[in-house]
């Protein structure tokens, strides 16, 4: 899919404003935050040469309904942020869900809670999965684990909320956004999906058309809600996807997303020359899921270790998958410095009760 | 002979559903007159906002994105950026206008957005049932200032058309009243300005229309009109504040 012969040395929110405009985001609408800063300044430039839309708008507020009223007309647009600044966006994300709209975000996470600091966290994925809008709704959420990722996965955003018109965020983090890695854009891979049926582009030869939530038949709105349901049940069966390794012999699986995929790949490579048969699970969508198959694998997996930046968050989606198959561990740290692969190795063997090593 | 015709811009068959008195059906069609006579209707894109005002796609054949409260100057930037040659305004409360989205609507004319903003003043939030806001007047009774509104807790009210007109990006600000078959015949020539400026691109412009609220009042239309004259006119007096065609 992607050529790699054009591969260039690029930071992770270089590399994401760039796809973006390889997508064809017509329009970027932003406020400043650390760590995500260089993706409005990148586009502030770029998207002015190519004489598409910029606003540095007054608040995340602003921004983030911006991008709704620019979707709303069919146009692909985009909004980027930062933790405590995407809560900010969280009404617009239930409106936005609830009114169909295919805004893409980008969260290149920071430390909470609120205000918190600078130094990379993944504490926004109960925020990001879950929702931190009002009423029932979900998100379709990405996570890359590298620079390459953020590139494809930014491309996957444009068009998964084009196609299912659902809201769609790519849940990077401060070590992904600052890092710089070799990475190759390629060309934008996906087709560009026909949204004459719903935009509003003036009532020409048709009656106008309303987007709107607000709802005053109950049963319509019992309605809708089931029908946006259906579609998140879709979403699921048709695009999850995630990363496994070494898991067909593996007594203890470990599970990651986003950048600390990275430090579980090594730790169970780590484990394994130590004769310990261990696995590696990355969920490459936090929304939708891979639930299904985490749940065949705790038929034959005796221990998930989950390794988070938060004080345990996507662990519950891992114990709701595995169902009381297997047992469910945690080994994490709030805020900061990335868990290092000899404090991974060290809580895997601590938790299944190996102490050879355990003193690493 | 037929002397008085819907407009073609609004929809067919439409129920009203304003309270008796409230001045929001003579707004929308002052409006819905003017995209008629500048032929505008297929051209246009509004964000409408959250109170009363938010039924607009109820009455206007145009498309519409609802704004959640405060934001639908934001959200109509997004859509201006994206599509400009479409035209494109808001229809907002004062409430949404001037207090939850005082920093929106203050933004978009700071840019110099292309945009045109209607703004309902009715001194209350009518669709909660007319609690104080950023409009309400010194000494009037809401059920949020049941003793009447006294600057010492409440502060003062917003004179937004003067707001908007010290922003350097507005081309066009005025404000109008409904209340007298004269006031009307000015508040659509200052709509069709207001819409004109944007198609010109000249800039941001903007009509507060002084409205009445009989229900929350607790007022017949005819007293709801004559506080308009008497209470509401002396504080928020009638006229254009800014009007860029003119120093061209």
């Amino acid at each position: 899919m992607v050529s790699y012969s054009d591969k260039q040395l690029i930071k992770g929110n270089y590399a994401i404003a760039e796809a973006s405009v390889k997508a064809g985001c017509e329009c970027y609408f932003g406020y400043p935050i650390t760590p995500q800063t260089e993706i409005g300044e990148y586009l502030s430039q770029r998207m002015y040469d190519l004489k598409r839309g910029y606003v540095c708008a007054e608040s995340e507020l602003a921004a983030i309904n911006m991008v709704i009223g620019a979707v709303s007309t069919g146009a692909k647009a985009m909004t980027s942020s930062s933790s405590c600044a995407v809560a900010l966006m969280q009404e617009a994300l239930s409106y936005a869900c609830s009114d169909e709209l295919p805004v893409v975000l980008i969260n290149v996470m920071r430390a909470g809670p609120g205000l918190g600091y600078i130094y990379p966290a993944q504490g926004d994925y109960f925020q990001s999965v879950y929702g931190g809008g009002n009423g029932d709704y979900k998100l379709t959420v990405l996570a890359p684990s590298n620079v390459q990722e953020c590139i494809d996965l930014t491309y996957r955003a444009f068009y998964l909320a084009q196609k299912w018109r659902n809201p769609t965020m790519v849940l990077a983090d401060g070590l992904l956004g600052q890092m710089m890695e070799p990475a190759s854009f390629g060309e934008y891979p996906y087709p560009e999906v026909d949204n004459s049926s719903w935009a509003l582009t003036g009532a020409k030869g048709r009656e106008g058309r309303a987007i709107y939530s607000c709802a005053r038949d109950e049963d319509e709105h019992n309605a809708k809600i089931r029908r946006l349901f259906e579609k998140y049940d879709l979403i699921a069966k048709e695009e999850t996807t995630w990363e496994e390794f070494n898991t067909e012999d593996a007594d203890v699986v470990l599970v990651a997303f986003g950048s600390m995929t990275r430090n579980i790949k090594a730790a169970m490579k780590v484990l394994r020359s130590q004769g310990i048969k261990a696995g590696a699970f990355r969920p490459v969508t936090l929304s939708p899921f891979p639930t299904e198959r985490l749940n065949q694998l705790a038929d034959s997996v005796d221990k998930f270790v989950v390794v988070e930046m938060n004080m345990g968050q996507m662990i519950n989606d891992v114990k709701l998958a595995v169902n009381g198959k297997s047992d469910v561990k945690l080994v994490n740290r709030p805020v900061g410095e990335w868990l290092s692969v000899e404090e991974i190795v060290a809580g895997v063997k601590n938790i299944i009760g190996d102490k050879t090593y355990a003193s690493v | 002979m037929q002397v008085f015709k819907i407009p073609e811009s609004m929809k067919k068959g439409f129920k009203y559903t304003f309270c008796p008195g409230c001045d929001h059906g003579i707004a929308i069609r002052l409006i819905a007159e003017l995209l008629d006579e500048m032929g505008l209707q297929e051209k246009t894109i509004c964000a409408t906002s959250i109170g009363c005002s938010v039924f607009l796609y109820d009455f206007l054949n145009v498309d519409c994105i609802e704004a959640p409260h405060g934001r639908a100057m934001a959200e109509a930037t997004g859509v201006k950026r994206a599509r400009p040659d479409k035209f494109v305004f808001t229809y907002q409360g004062d409430g949404d206008f001037a207090s939850i989205g005082f920093a929106e609507s203050s933004h978009a004319a700071l840019r110099a957005e292309n945009l045109t903003g209607i703004c309902i003043n009715n001194t209350t939030y009518g669709m909660t049932g007319g609690q104080h806001g950023p409009t309400t007047l010194i000494g009037q009774k809401t059920t949020t200032s049941p003793m009447g509104r006294f600057k010492e807790t409440y502060g003062y009210p917003v004179r937004i058309a003067e707001h908007i007109a010290l922003c350097e990006g507005t081309a066009f600000s005025a404000r109008v009243a409904l209340d007298t078959v004269p006031h009307i015949n000015q508040a659509k020539k200052a709509l069709k300005k207001a819409i004109q400026v944007q198609l010109d691109g000249l800039g941001y412009g903007f009509v507060e229309i002084l409205s009445t609220c009989p229900t929350n009042w607790k007022m017949t239309p005819e007293e709801a009109h004559e506080r308009v004259k008497n209470e509401m006119i002396p504080v928020f007096p009638l006229g254009i504040f800014k009007d860029k065609t003119e120093d061209n």
